[in-house]
């Protein structure tokens, strides 16, 4: 089922040891800690860190910690937060511009920060929003900088699903709990049985390797494998949600007249926080800041949402001006013009956006509402075409 | 260069009508932008208001022309500078018109208010080795004699029996003026082309363009010859912002000149 040999077994301390090499290499480890009730990624010294013994309960709209008897470190969902984040941060200064006294100009490119990352806990959802964002970002013919330094700077150590969560649905947007192919430098999937509480390791590249080299683990057991393989088999037929069974492209694009639009933006509030919260969202826009003497000027670049009116703004007046139109936009972004623009879907499944909705709207509930009106009008029209 | 500005100097400017302004842009220091495609645009950058997409209405040695219409923050400050400023250029930028592709084609460019800029440059172009076309046709609309632009250039054409056949049209005619009166698209019955070995170029306002569209489709000319240069909004014009989308066109990199082919359905639908 993957090309990647196991290759040992980690204790907690063995998951310290890991996070203490990574920062000897001078690398900011992040990883999934408990704050403000939710699970948020920050910076973290030792496995003490990390949200051992939490899980949490999700639905549409709504996001809870609960404690977990078992004490499993990864049995939890996606918090608010995603790696974009750190790889594509909220604000970033592009270049700043000076302006002499006599009108000329000079345009300095800031170097982006040297951070270079080490994220801890990965999910496959996730791992996969990370290579969507690549071809977005540093895959097309102007590749961003900033993004590609810390990008390829960037050490991931991917955690496989054992626990999925109510909203989750990334096996109907063709993924799984399941870390296979690459992309990884290291795979962990979590096992508690009474052979105790570890981590199956698998090596996905050079630097993985020598991370695992360098810290003490067992050789991988059998029994290990099993359990690891059987939880995340087991994860596979828990998902909370799916999509409807269909080409979503081809449903999207015979959508664009739907009613259904007039019924979301009726509950919709365009808040954005869909397009916050989702992984391989990446629209931004920028800001010119200038300082009290007016010469010194400098551009900035932030995340932006398609909710904003102002994000179609044209002379004469916003492109997508109803909020019909800008939930479409955005649905039939992540579900069907991704591909032409960027070869793939913009959707991996994680849900997301369904939990932090602030009024529960669930985009595989949308979807399968399109289905419906959709396979409706084409149950009408083949009516019509035999009656004549 | 695409990351960042190159400075260029303004080396020219010149008032075409109340609202609008052509700039003269001279690289200021070594570094030059690649060539520009009549078609292709570049982002203007006005020292600290910001920076907006501007297509080249003149394509120079070393010099590129910009002619830019005051509407909102960063375009007045364009407007309003003079020999001697700088300003920062990124590009270029987007599909350009590929006149090349319509060689041995009768060509009909149709162009309403600011879009004639864009436009220039391929007219000057296939004037200039009308040879390689069949018959040549340019058709410029404007709301009222004072909006029109390079008013000189397009009445010396209009009066000429030179290759190119020019004619201008108001919505609203007032003293002096010298052409006609009504719709652009009007002037599409006094053209010369074969609509079946025709390219066209339409550049102007939405409306303007889906009426030209529509009328040039019902003579006959192909959906994939008629070329548009649509406006959306754009932060980045490097395919990261996500603002210019139409469908999934990215407008910055896949047009902002597309096939009416591929225009003709995205635009049908409202506030796409
Ligand atoms: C590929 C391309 C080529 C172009 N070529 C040319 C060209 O050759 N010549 C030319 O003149 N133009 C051209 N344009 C158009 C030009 O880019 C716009 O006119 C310019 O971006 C306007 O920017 P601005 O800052 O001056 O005005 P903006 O500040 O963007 O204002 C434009 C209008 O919108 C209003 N507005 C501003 N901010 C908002 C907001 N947040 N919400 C709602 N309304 C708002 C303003 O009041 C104003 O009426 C081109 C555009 C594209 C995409
Ligand atoms: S659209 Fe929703 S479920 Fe899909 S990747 Fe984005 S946040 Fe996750
Ligand atoms: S779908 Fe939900 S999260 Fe997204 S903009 Fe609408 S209300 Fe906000
Ligand atoms: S202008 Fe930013 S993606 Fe096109």
């Amino acid at each position: 089922m993957t090309n990647n040999p196991a290759t040992g077994v980690l204790d907690r301390d063995g998951l310290s040891a890991l996070i203490e090499v990574l920062a000897a290499q001078g690398r900011t480890v992040i990883g999934p800690t408990v704050r403000d009730g939710a699970i948020v990624l920050a910076e973290i010294g030792s496995a003490d860190d990390l949200p051992f013994g939490w899980g949490s309960e999700v639905e549409a709209g709504r996001y809870r910690l609960v404690p977990r008897a078992d004490g499993a470190v990864f049995a939890h969902t996606a918090g608010p937060q995603s790696w974009k984040t750190f790889l594509h941060p909220q604000r970033e200064k592009l270049w700043s511009a000076e302006r002499t006294p006599d009108g000329a100009l000079s345009v300095t490119e800031d170097d982006p920060e040297q951070t270079s990352y080490a994220f801890l806990g990965v999910r496959p959802c996730d791992l996969r929003a990370i290579t969507i964002q690549d071809r977005v970002l540093a895959g097309g013919r102007y590749p961003d900088r900033g993004y590609r330094e810390r990008r390829t700077g960037a050490f991931l150590i991917a955690a496989e699903c054992t626990e999925p969560g109510a909203t989750c649905f990334c096996v109907s947007m063709g993924g799984g709990p399941a870390v296979d192919g690459s992309g990884f430098d290291l795979a962990l999937t979590e096992v508690l049985d009474q052979g105790g509480h570890r981590f199956l390791v698998r090596v996905g590249s050079e630097a993985g390797r020598d991370a695992l080299d360098g810290v003490p683990h067992a050789p991988a057991d059998a029994e290990t494998e099993y359990a690891a393989r059987a939880a995340v088999d087991a994860a596979r037929d828990r998902m909370g949600r799916a999509m409807p069974p269909v080409d979503l492209r081809t449903l999207m694009g015979e959508s664009l007249e739907a009613d259904r639009w007039d019924d979301v933006a009726a509950r919709c509030l365009t808040c954005g926080n869909c397009t916050m919260v989702c992984p391989t969202c990446f629209c931004t826009t920028t800001e010119e800041v200038t300082d009290l003497t007016g010469d010194h000027a400098e551009r900035w670049l932030r995340w932006d949402s398609c909710f904003d009116v102002a994000f179609s703004h044209l002379h004469g007046g916003p492109v997508r001006a109803s909020a019909r139109s800008r939930y479409r936009q955005w649905l039939t972004h992540k579900l069907s013009t991704w591909y032409e623009q960027f070869g793939s879907s913009g959707c991996v499944g994680c849900g997301r956006c369904v939990t932090w909705c602030p009024v529960g709207i669930d985009i595989t509930e949308e979807a399968a509402a399109l289905h419906d009106e959709r396979a409706g009008r084409l149950r009408h029209e083949k009516q019509k075409e035999t009656q004549r | 260069m695409s990351d960042v500005p190159v400075p260029h100097l303004v080396t020219g400017m010149r008032r075409e009508t109340a609202d609008t302004v052509s700039l003269t842009l001279t690289p200021a220091g070594q570094e030059a932008l690649e060539p520009f495609a009549p078609g292709q645009f570049a982002m203007v950058y006005a020292f600290g208001v910001g920076e907006i997409p501007v297509s080249v209405s003149r394509v120079g040695r070393r010099e590129l022309v910009h002619t830019i219409r005051s509407v909102g923050a960063v375009s007045a400050a364009l407007c309003a500078l003079r020999p001697g400023s700088q300003v920062g250029l990124r590009g270029p930028f987007g599909t350009g018109w590929e006149l090349e592709r319509a060689a041995g084609q009768d060509i009909v460019a149709v162009t309403g208010g600011i879009g004639l800029a864009p436009l220039r440059p391929l007219v000057l172009a296939a004037r200039a080795a009308h040879r390689a076309y069949g018959r040549l046709n340019l058709l410029v609309g404007s709301r009222t004699f004072e909006d029109l632009l390079y008013a000189d250039q397009v009445r010396a054409w209009a009066e000429s029996h030179g290759p190119l056949l020019c004619r201008a049209t108001v919505d609203r005619p007032s003293p002096g003026w010298w052409g006609h009166v009504g719709l652009v698209t009007t002037l599409l019955n006094s053209a010369r082309f074969v609509p079946e070995n025709t390219t066209a170029y339409v550049c102007g306002p939405e409306v303007m363009i889906r009426a030209t569209a529509r009328d040039l489709l019902h003579r006959g000319v192909r959906a994939d010859r008629i070329r548009v240069s649509l406006e959306r909004n754009m932060r980045c014009a490097t395919g990261h912002c996500g603002h210019c989308q139409l469908g999934g066109v990215l407008m910055c990199r896949d047009g902002p000149v597309i096939g009416w082919d591929r225009a003709a359905s995205l635009l049908m639908v409202r506030e796409l």
